[in-house]
Formats: structure tokens, sequence, C-alpha cells
């Protein structure tokens, strides 16, 4: 918990670990394939190219082509583009909304605190799925933006208990308090003193809420609420699952989605168990 | 101990309140409109429609204040009335969820309570052995990174299709009626092993981590430390951090739960196991409002409840809270 | 002859390289003796009383051996120590107000840890209740949870279960840091108490606070930067110390019985040298006022009294 690894002996220490390497390396690899993938492809996503329906992975088809003769390939790089959009944007939402909520639960105390605590709970227990797919349900066009804004509005409070219970134990600190004595505005002392001091358990907090992102996404998405008018990475699970991918045995049109999911989201785990040690020089004397 | 409850009650009445006030207000505050979507269904004039419109929306309390609204929907919502199935015309929505429930807890239940003793279990030995660490960790990451629907996915195409050993579609077999017999009770157990190893296993994963880190926390703590300084065993030191990892299990078990609903919902939807999962996508595919709504109310319920026993059992398990002397655990 | 260590040398092991908290340490202890350990936070102390119960990383004993009523501690060795611990080498550790695991019954505790030794909890229970008793602590403890005590009452239950099977050493480390000066004292008799009536052998009190020391110490030995600096009576140090860094220490506090305005306390000047790479010869070197061109050279710990020692080149023999 004491993050006070500068800068420099940071990126050594991270360098060093292999599960940061490891994880980051599996990310990167998958939002290079996001970014320059559809750059390779010249097949529209929904068109039936192929007359013979479901086929395995050829020259012509590099992931094979679906029961309708659709790429395979070019509806997973865009839809991979779609993941990570989600988890930019649903993650980074949710961690923002719940920094702020954090941060002024944490540093105010008292009532406002009481209030922000209850809300967070309220909002922790609802099935925030049931309530993202009611939502969705009720809109005829979904946009993937529209998708991140649900996410993010309802993934903030595992964010928020956290970063509250790390502004609670850092608020009492000396330099908070000499901050404080020396008229500093709250706001400001939470963003100069409070926020940097933590900043590790932001980034790791990040990480996780974009995985979760995704994920539910992923979920959102297969059980038909996803966006209206884009590719998705659970979409193309539904259609794989709706259309018999299953019995036809058309391993290459629901194999790579997950795998990709599964994979993104492992390596971040990775990534976060690896800044774990980094930051936290006693678990790294474990290993 | 009074404190606490009254605390956890609160949340859970506002909770609940929320949810109601949320599945009254979105389809009234969404764009669309939800009896031109159904009206659009059947081709008729604009005037004929417009009739028609005006006669629904005035069946349905459409034309009331929005207030009043509101009243009603609670009022209706007390007596158990969900109104009525559009898809299973006029099935009551509350029949139609009411045959589906027993899917659903006949799957949730046990792959809850199974994947939670078996991941502490699992984590704990994790915690433990090195050996053994380098083995479960790994696994587990991989089970918790992965979408249920995909882990589904795979489990019914290998075990169902390629090595053909157990059913991937239904409840029980087609040709079976529900009856009494030991040929509908081995169908309807082979039919539920799949949907269950799938939620088990993501469950599993998340659970063995967590315990996993908590135990290795544990052992780091100051108690922990004491005892082994008076030269305790290492059995006993361990005995001691895994019950105290065992209170933010609970409550972690307790959050869990929205996320292995979700879970369950696509589960269902990729092995046509006819739980709320199948029903909600059937509802969401026919555009069936009422359906949807019900759905909701009953997931909201369920996962309360679960919230509910949760408290239960980690007061009866925390002496602190037991003792009254904190209000919120961890 | 109750313990006695010699050259003892434990490295904390961290990312920049081994911390030589402890660098060639040697004493002993006789039987029904209590012998202080002061020092700055950071000079080794700690780990000094932590090396004689349980060495774990990232603490590794470099070398150095520590024999206890004649039976040599396997110091390197932490699941052989679990044989000496509780009754050979015992502690109160800093934390011992959290020291008790706050999920379970305290009698249930001690009942665990003594069935672990073979021991029965229901045979031992008179001599626990006499001794609970002697601190002034209930018998009914026994039946409630640690949270259900205050912080000084916690800390006097560490005190009675770490001592319940009359070890031959015990290490009390900074027991009295944490508690309001009214009660420093009345705790310092409590350990010198348990010396006297022998339900400890002898005993290592480590504190930063010499006058706790002054109070109830036989012998008072001082650490500065992972080394043994001088080790006399407690009368001897606190009267008449011969090494510098000793006489800053000692005139660094009030003088003991004198009127806190009358004489400005005087810090010590400067920061005690990184253990990662300790500088060559005195340690004390940078900050002394009596440096000179020998202290290049390490100076040994020399007898120069009867019972007086001292790490410096300027005493006169």
């Amino acid at each position: 918990m004491t993050p006070s690894v500068p800068g420099r002996e940071f990126l050594y220490f991270a360098w060093r670990n292999g599960k940061l390497r490891f994880g980051l390396a599996l990310v990167l690899f998958f939002l290079g394939v996001a970014l320059l993938g559809p750059l390779l492809t010249h097949y529209p996503p929904l068109a039936y190219l192929n007359p013979l329906g479901a086929e395995a992975p050829s020259a012509t088809y590099w992931l094979g082509t679906t029961c309708f003769g659709q790429d395979v390939y070019t509806q997973f790089v865009l839809g991979l583009r779609a993941a990570f959009l989600v988890g930019l944007l649903g993650g980074g939402m949710a961690t923002l909304i719940g920094m702020l909520i954090g941060f002024m639960a944490g540093y105010r105390g008292g009532l406002v605190d009481e209030v922000l605590n209850v809300l967070t709970n309220v909002v922790l227990v609802i099935p925030t799925f049931a309530v993202l797919l009611i939502a969705a349900a009720y809109l005829q066009v979904r946009s993937v933006l529209m998708e991140c804004l649900f996410i993010g509005l309802t993934a903030w409070p595992w964010a928020a208990r956290a970063i509250r219970a790390q502004t609670f134990s850092l608020r009492t600190r000396d330099f908070v308090d000499l901050a404080r004595l020396s008229g500093m505005r709250p706001l400001k002392i939470v963003f100069t003193e409070i926020a940097p001091n933590m900043l590790s358990y932001l980034v790791m907090t990040f990480i996780l809420q974009f995985g979760g992102a995704i994920l539910m996404a992923a979920t959102l998405d297969f059980i038909g609420l996803g966006p209206t008018n884009a590719q998705s990475l659970g979409l193309m699970m539904q259609t794989a699952v709706l259309w018999g991918a299953l019995p036809l045995g058309a391993w290459w049109w629901f194999i790579p989605p997950g795998l990709a999911i599964t994979a993104i989201v492992g390596a971040l785990y990775v990534m976060n168990v690896g800044l774990d040690d980094v930051f936290n020089p006693r678990l790294r004397e474990r290993s | 101990m009074p404190r606490y409850f009254a605390r956890k009650l609160l949340i859970y009445a506002l909770t609940f309140v929320l949810a109601v006030t949320i599945d009254w207000l979105i389809p009234r505050f969404m764009p669309g409109d939800p009896i031109a979507n159904m009206l659009a269904r059947v081709s008729v004039n604009t005037n004929a429609a417009q009739v028609m419109h005006d006669y629904y929306a005035h069946v349905f309390g459409l034309d009331l204040p929005l207030w009043r609204q509101y009243l009603n929907f609670w009022g209706r919502l007390l007596q158990g009335d969900l109104g009525i199935s559009l898809y299973l015309f006029p099935t009551p929505v509350t029949q139609v969820i009411a045959r589906a429930l027993p899917y659903d807890i006949l799957l949730l239940v046990p792959a809850i309570l199974l994947s939670w003793f078996a991941g502490n279990r699992f984590g704990a030995l994790a915690a433990r052995n090195r050996w053994l660490d380098n083995v479960v960790s790994p696994v587990a990451y991989l089970f918790t990174a992965m979408p249920y629907m995909w882990l589904a996915i795979l489990l019914a195409w290998y075990l169902g299709l390629v090595l053909g050993i157990l059913p991937i579609a239904g409840a029980y077999a087609f040709s079976l009626h529900p009856a009494w017999s030991a040929a509908f009770g081995l169908s309807l157990l082979q039919h539920w092993f799949l949907p269950f190893l799938s939620l088990f296993l993501v469950g599993f994963g998340g659970q063995a981590i967590g315990m996993r880190n908590l135990i290795i926390y544990e052992l780091e703590a100051d108690y922990a430390r004491y005892l082994e300084a008076l030269g305790a065993p290492q059995r006993l030191v361990r005995k001691h951090a895994f019950g105290n990892a065992m209170l933010p299990q609970i409550t972690g078990l307790a959050l869990a739960l929205g996320v292995v609903v979700a879970g369950a919902l696509v589960t269902e939807v990729v092995f046509s196991y006819p739980g709320i999962g199948s029903l909600l996508l059937a509802a969401i595919q026919r555009q069936d409002y009422f359906l949807i709504q019900g759905c909701f109310l009953f997931i909201i319920i369920g996962v309360l409840l679960g919230n509910f026993i949760v408290d239960i059992a980690y007061v009866v398990l925390d002496p602190r809270t037991r003792r009254g002397m904190t209000g919120e655990p961890a | 002859m109750s313990l006695s260590v010699q050259e003892l040398r434990v490295y904390y092991q961290t990312l920049h390289g081994e911390v030589r908290a402890l660098d060639g340490v040697s004493f002993s202890i006789a039987d029904g003796e209590i012998m202080g350990l002061a020092g700055e936070s950071g000079c080794g102390k700690t780990t000094l009383g932590y090396s004689l119960v349980r060495l774990s990383p990232p603490r590794r004993l470099v070398s150095g051996r520590a024999v206890l009523d004649g039976e040599e501690l396997p110091l390197g060795d932490p699941d052989a120590m679990r044989r000496f611990g509780w009754k050979g080498v015992s502690i109160v550790p800093q934390f011992a107000m959290s020291a008790l695991n706050p999920r379970r019954r305290i009698g249930g505790m001690i009942a665990e840890l003594l069935a672990a030794r073979k021991l029965r909890y229901l045979e031992l229970l008179p001599e626990l209740e006499r001794r609970l008793d002697l601190v002034r602590l209930p018998a009914a403890v026994l039946a409630m949870y640690p949270f259900e005590l205050s912080g000084g009452m916690r800390q006097r239950m560490v005190l009675v279960l770490s001592t319940l099977l009359n070890p031959s050493l015990l290490v009390a480390d900074e027991v009295t840091s944490a508690l309001d000066v009214s009660i420093q004292r009345a705790v310092a008799q409590l350990l010198a108490e348990f010396r006297d009536r022998g339900l400890v052998k002898s005993m290592l009190v480590i504190t930063h606070d010499l006058a706790v020391l002054y109070q109830i110490a036989d012998t008072i030995a001082v650490m500065y930067a992972g080394k043994l600096v001088e080790k006399a009576s407690a009368d001897v140090i606190i009267r008449a110390p011969r090494h510098p860094y000793t006489r800053l220490l000692i005139s660094s506090l009030p003088e003991i019985g004198a009127r806190h305005a009358r004489c400005r306390l005087k810090g010590i000047p400067g920061q005690p040298p990184s253990l990662l790479n300790p500088p060559l010869g005195c340690r004390f070197r940078a900050r002394c006022p009596a440096v000179s061109d020998q202290c290049g050279e390490e100076p040994p710990l020399r007898e120069v009294a009867a019972g007086h020692q001292v790490a410096c080149w300027q005493q006169p023999c």
C-alpha cells in the first residue's frame, strides 16, 4: 500500500517483472490487431460472401466464414476494436465516477460519507446487469458509446469503495494535515496530495474496470442488447450459438471472439498481479 | 447487531424502491413508444392505429398523471400482478416466471455454494503450497477471465458434440414428460450438468483467487506473526488465517451474486435451459415488455434475498458484528 | 549464563541490495538479568529481538550463533525455532495490542496453543488465572474476544500469555512506547516483577526510552547503525557513559529528576548512515564531535572497565 516508488525506479522494476511484461505484451498484441487488423480486410463485415456458407479458415477467408458466408476475420477485428473502446471508455468512466465518489466520501467523511456510502451500497447490491438489460431493451437503436455510458454508470461502486478506503487512510497522514493547515482547498488537496499517493491503486482499479467493462459488454451483446449498428465479439458468439455453429462444428466462428476476450481480460489480471508485486514490496519479496 | 441489520435492511429497502422505480421509469422515458412498437407489428391504417393506441394507453393506464401511474404500478406490484405476457398471451407474467424459476434455483444454488466451498478450499491450499499455487492460480485466473457464455459454448461443443457424452439443449429429453420417475430424474440431471459446470468453473476461479490472496494477506497480520513467534505449528497459524479470511469471502459472495446471476442468464441461453435467462432473451426478441419488467423484478428480489442470507451468515460467523462492536463489515 | 550471542549478522534482503540491519553483534545475558537495548529507530534493535525469536524472510541470517542455556538456537531455521518459541525465547511484540486474533476467544486461542505442545489448558488454568490476577485482569477475559478489551488490557494479556511457560528469555519490544506516560512506569514495573517472581529467567527490553531502562534494567546496551557501541550496567551508562554517541543520547534526554525548562534538549545533528552500504570505519564518524583520523578504521568493542564495553578509539584503556 505504499506506492512511493519513484518513476525511473518503477520502470526498472516494472520491466523486471515477468508477469507485467507478459500481460502488457498480450494486451498490446490484441490492441495492435484491433487497430491494424481492419486495414487488412476489404470485406464488409455482414456481406454474404461465401456461397458455400460456413467454411474453415483458408487463404481467402483467414478465419473462415459464418453459415451466411460472412468473413469471420472482418467481424473479429471490428469486434476487437469495439471491445477496446468499451474497455477504455466504459472502464474509464467507471473509474472516474468511482474516484469522484470515493474521494469525496473518504475525504469529507461525516454525513457526505454516510450518504454516498448508502448510495454505493445500493448500486452495489442491485444486479447492474439487470438494469443495463432493461435499459438496453427499450432502446431501439443502440450505439457503442451508449453501451460505454451504461457500463460506466453502473460499474463504479467497486472502484468507489476501494478508493474511499484508501483516501480514508491517507486523509490523516502528516502531509495531508500540513496541506490542510497551509490553507489548501480540499479539491486541490485531493488532487495534489492524495491522488498521487495512491496512483498505483488508481491504475490497478482502472485495469480491473477495463477488463470488467469488456466482460460486461460481451454479456450484453450476447443477449442481443449490444450496439445495433456495430460489430462486437459478444454478438459474434450470439449469432454463432443461435445459428447452429455448434452442431455445424464451426469452431472458427465461436472460438476466436471468446478466446480474444479471455486473453485480454486474463492479460489485464496478470498485469495487475505484476503491478501489485512492483508497488507492494512485501509481496515482491515473497516471489 | 440490531443496528447492523437495521442498516442493511435500509439499504435493501432503498435498493428495492430504486429498482422498482427504474423498472417503471425506463419504459416511460426511453425514446420509442412501447405501444407504437407493439402496434407496428399489426399493420393497420393510421386512423385505426390512433384509436388502438388510445385504447391501449387507457388499458395500460398511460393516460393518467405520472404520479398516479407510479402509485398504480406499486399497487399492482404489491398484489403480485405483473401484467400479462404478450408473447405467451394470455398467461400472467408471474405464472410464466414461476414456471422458469425452479430451473434457476436448481442451477444457481448448487453452482454458487459449491464454487464457493471448492474455491475457498483450493485457494487456501494454493496459499500453502507453492507447487499447487503454480497450478491452481493460473487456472483460476483463466476461469475468471472467461466470459460465462464462452466457457459454456466450449463445454457444450467439446463435451456435448465432439465427445457426445452429455446433452446440450433443454432441461430434459424432448421425448420425456415431467414425472417423478428415475428416467426423468436422470435426464434432468444430465441436462443440468453442463450449465452447472460452466457456472461452477467461473465462480470457482474467482473464489479461489480471492481466498489465496486473503490468506497470504492474513499470514502477514500481527496475530499470525505473534502465533509464529510463540512457536505455534504452521497448521495452527493457517487455521487462524483461514478463519479470518472467511469473513471477507462471505461478503465477496454477496457482491458476486449479481455477476453470477448475469452469468446464469447467458449460460441458459447457450444451453436453451428454460430458466429466466432464456425467458428474458425470448421476451427481448419479441419485445414483451411486461415479461421483461417481471424478469427484472424477480432477479432483483432474488439478489436481495441472497444478500440477506449472506448477511445472516456473516453475523453468525463474526463475533464483532454479533457483539455489536461495528456496523460495517469489510 | 542464560543467553550468549556471538557475532550475529542479520541482513534484510531488499530490491536495492542487502540492508545490514545487524552487523556483528555479541553480548550475553546472565540468569535473572534484565538487559536493556537502546538506540534510535532503525538502528537494528528490533531486528536483534526478532532474530532471537524467529527469523523469516526478508530477514536472513548471515553469520553468528546464539546459545541459550547451553543449547544452540537454530536461528537460521524458522521451523526448528518453533521448538524454542514460547518456552525458550518468548516475545512481547511491539504490536502487542493487535497481537491477538480478533475473532477468537482468548481462552480458546490459548488452549489451542497449549494443545499444539501437548499441554492441557485445564491443568494450566489455575496458574493462568493467578497470573492474570498479577496483572490485574479478571479471569473473565478468557471468555472474551480481544476487541472487548482495552489496548492496555490486551497488552497485559499478551504479557501473561507470552510468559505462561516461564521462558528462559523474554524479549520485550517497545512495550511502553505506545502507552500513556502515566502507565509506562506501571508496565515497566510489571516486567521487573515477572522477573523477580522467577516467571521469566532473563529479559531483553528493547526501547528507545532510556528512562524506562534506567528504572528496570540491570545492564544497558546501546546500538548504533547495526552495531553495539557500548554496554555497561544501567547506572554506568546513565551516569558515566564513555562512547560519544551514548553521551549525546543521554544528554539529549531531560536529565532524570531535572525540570524540563532548565536545560534545552539537544538533538544529535545529522542522520545515521544508510545500512545498505555502510561506510567503512566507525559508523558514528560523520556525526561524532570527537572524530579523529583513527576513526577510518573500525573500533572493536573493548572492555574498558569491569563489565563496561565500549567501541571507540578515544577511550583511554
